[in-house]
């Protein structure tokens, strides 16, 4: 069984997130980038479901300019087999990156293709949805267990009133939740070997997509802030101001 | 051209995030049509029918929408958008698992929790958790939107008395198969429908430690919440997470117990009203946000908190 595993380079969640002064934007100059936790996630199932013995080959791809290699590079550091970098520009549509995802799962043959659930850049929560119906797939969203028998995967999700099961045949997508897994750390020698493995590049023209979007943005701001509080120097103070002040308790 | 809502339901009632959806949508248009989706749902399809603003409701209800899986609701959608310019669903697990793949199928994009309608083709979003705000437009044919509940007021639920349409059509995929369910039980509010909400975090120590937060939702009538550190450490299950990739909340009085105030959680519940944090750390960022702060050890204040409402 062959897992494809899309990655994407985003701020470090750990990062505070600054808006260009133009509302362009948000500012990423001299930002520190990482992989997205839930494609580190992703990366973390496919290579677990190698060591079972359950895959045979796992591939990542990425959907960005130049610097989305060093993302693959972690990849692979952590035991991906080999890379794929779709060139294109930074921030693409989620729809144009589904396309050329759909298209890299069909050229691969990949029977079950990994993906992150969503972001934490442009927080979309989209992309594998739209990789399951272009290639007319079945789905599962939200993953936080996953189980490969008899050409199917039973898969566990995180829904809002608790946990659903479904039973989705291959070749599907599944998209990756916080319990799904811990991720592993890139050991040093792995990190080594990771930079002689093959990565291959291409561009959408290669793969026969045509790219682009009819959103624009309009701007980029900062959220309204919260005015500051105060501190209660007791239970009893903050009773009194519940009730009295804010009026929510009564 | 009229907007299309998927409605959340469980095929026994109408769930609050579809009100708050049906007021985005008639900030697009005054024709807003209403899809039920399901199977036996019949008493959905009556409160639809009831919500002020909606002027039709569709039914497709057959065994094989009992799940709402999104392989078949997805084509389901695709066969009447052609009546649409606008399709939405409420921003939940749901809405998040259907839409992206009707818009795919119809090759526009998907635009994900839509706090503000600025115009039929404008739409503000928060992106990065929240610590930014996109405002967007898009000039596609039919404009695919997941709303976020907190961004709108509920329509009222009562004084409409729409029309309704049923849909034979019945698409069932051979592919996605429905296991089974764990869903869970409470006779608390559902958390993103909570004027009150109670989280714990981390510093609850551990699951049987939440029992300290239940006298005080008692009292409120309020949910419980958690921060993702405590549900992965398995205090909590999963659908108590607030936060980015959690769900979103905005009750008049969020508490927060023994939670730090990372940006991920932040994201999911700075539009409370009012945010009292108790944790014994002074310098917690939560304090950076609360309204009402209080430095105290979570088992004497809790407790003490109980009693004195
Ligand atoms: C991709 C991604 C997505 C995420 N999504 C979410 C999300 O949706 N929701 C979310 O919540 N987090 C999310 N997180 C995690 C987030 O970054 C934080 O790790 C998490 O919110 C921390 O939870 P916490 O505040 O309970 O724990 P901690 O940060 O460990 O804080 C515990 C707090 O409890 C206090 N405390 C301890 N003991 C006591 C006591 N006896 N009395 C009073 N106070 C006490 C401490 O002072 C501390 O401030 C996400 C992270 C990533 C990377």
């Amino acid at each position: 069984m062959k897992i494809l595993v899309s990655v994407k380079r985003v701020i470090d969640y750990n990062v505070k997130v600054r808006v260009k002064s133009d509302q362009s934007a948000v500012d990423l100059t001299n930002v520190k980038m990482s992989m997205n936790p839930f494609c580190e996630i992703a990366v973390e199932e496919a290579i677990r479901l190698k060591e079972k013995g359950v895959a045979s080959e796992v591939v990542v791809v990425s959907v960005g300019s130049k610097s989305c290699q060093e993302t693959l590079r972690t990849a692979m550091a952590l035991g991906a087999d080999r890379a794929i970098q779709v060139e294109a520009e930074d921030g693409l549509d989620s729809l144009s990156v589904a396309k050329l995802i759909a298209k890299v799962a069909q050229e691969e043959a990949a029977d079950l293709v990994i993906m992150g659930k969503q972001a934490i850049d442009s927080d979309n929560n989209q992309t594998g949805q739209m990789v399951a119906a272009l290639l007319d797939y079945p789905q599962a969203t939200f993953a936080s267990e996953i189980v490969i028998e008899n050409g199917e995967a039973q898969v566990t999700r995180e829904i809002d009133g608790g946990l659903q099961t479904l039973a989705i045949t291959l070749p599907a997508v599944v998209t990756t939740d916080l319990r799904l897994n811990e991720p592993r750390f890139a050991s040093l020698p792995n990190i080594m070997k990771a930079k002689k493995k093959p990565l291959d590049v291409k561009t959408s023209a290669d793969l026969g997509v045509e790219v682009g979007s009819n959103v624009s943005i309009v701007s980029v701001t900062p959220p309204p802030q919260r005015a500051g509080g105060i501190k209660v120097g007791s239970v009893a103070e903050l009773v009194d101001k519940l009730k009295n002040e804010a009026k929510v308790v009564s | 051209m009229s907007v299309l809502i998927i409605a959340e339901h469980d095929n026994k009632s109408l769930k609050p995030a579809t009100l708050n959806t049906v007021t985005a949508a008639t900030q697009i248009d005054a024709d807003v049509h209403v899809l039920v989706v399901g199977f036996e749902c019949q008493t959905v399809v009556e409160q639809a029918s009831q919500v002020a603003g909606v002027s039709k409701v569709l039914v497709a209800d057959n065994a094989a929408y009992e799940h709402q899986l999104a392989e078949n609701v997805s084509k389901l959608v695709v066969e009447i958008a052609g009546d649409y310019g606008h399709i939405l669903a409420p921003a939940t697990t749901t809405g998040k698992n259907t839409l992206p793949r009707v818009a795919a199928l119809l090759n526009v994009a998907q635009l994900s929790d839509v706090i503000k309608v600025e115009s039929a083709d404008t739409f503000v979003r928060p992106i990065y958790a929240g610590n930014a705000i996109a405002t967007v437009k898009t000039t596609d044919p039919v404009k695919v939107l997941t709303v976020r509940a907190t961004g709108f007021d509920a329509a009222a639920s009562t004084g409409g008395s729409a029309e309704r349409q049923v849909l034979s059509q019945v698409i069932a995929s051979d592919r996605s198969r429905f296991v089974k369910e764990q869903l869970a039980e409470s006779d608390r509010p559902e958390l993103t429908a909570a004027n009150v909400i109670i989280s714990g975090g981390r510093g609850m120590g551990n699951g049987d430690n939440f029992k300290l937060l239940e006298g005080i939702a008692d009292k409120l009538g309020a949910a419980i919440g958690a921060s993702r550190a405590a549900v992965d450490a398995g205090f909590v299950p999963n659908d108590l997470q607030v936060g980015q990739t959690g769900k979103t909340v905005a009750p008049d009085l969020y508490i927060a117990v023994g939670i730090s105030g990372a940006i991920q959680h932040l994201a999911g519940m700075k539009d409370s009203k009012v945010i009292v944090a108790i944790n014994k750390d002074e310098d917690a960022p939560i304090f950076q946000v609360a309204d009402y702060g209080l430095v105290a050890d979570l088992f004497d204040a809790v407790p003490e908190l109980e009693k004195s409402l």
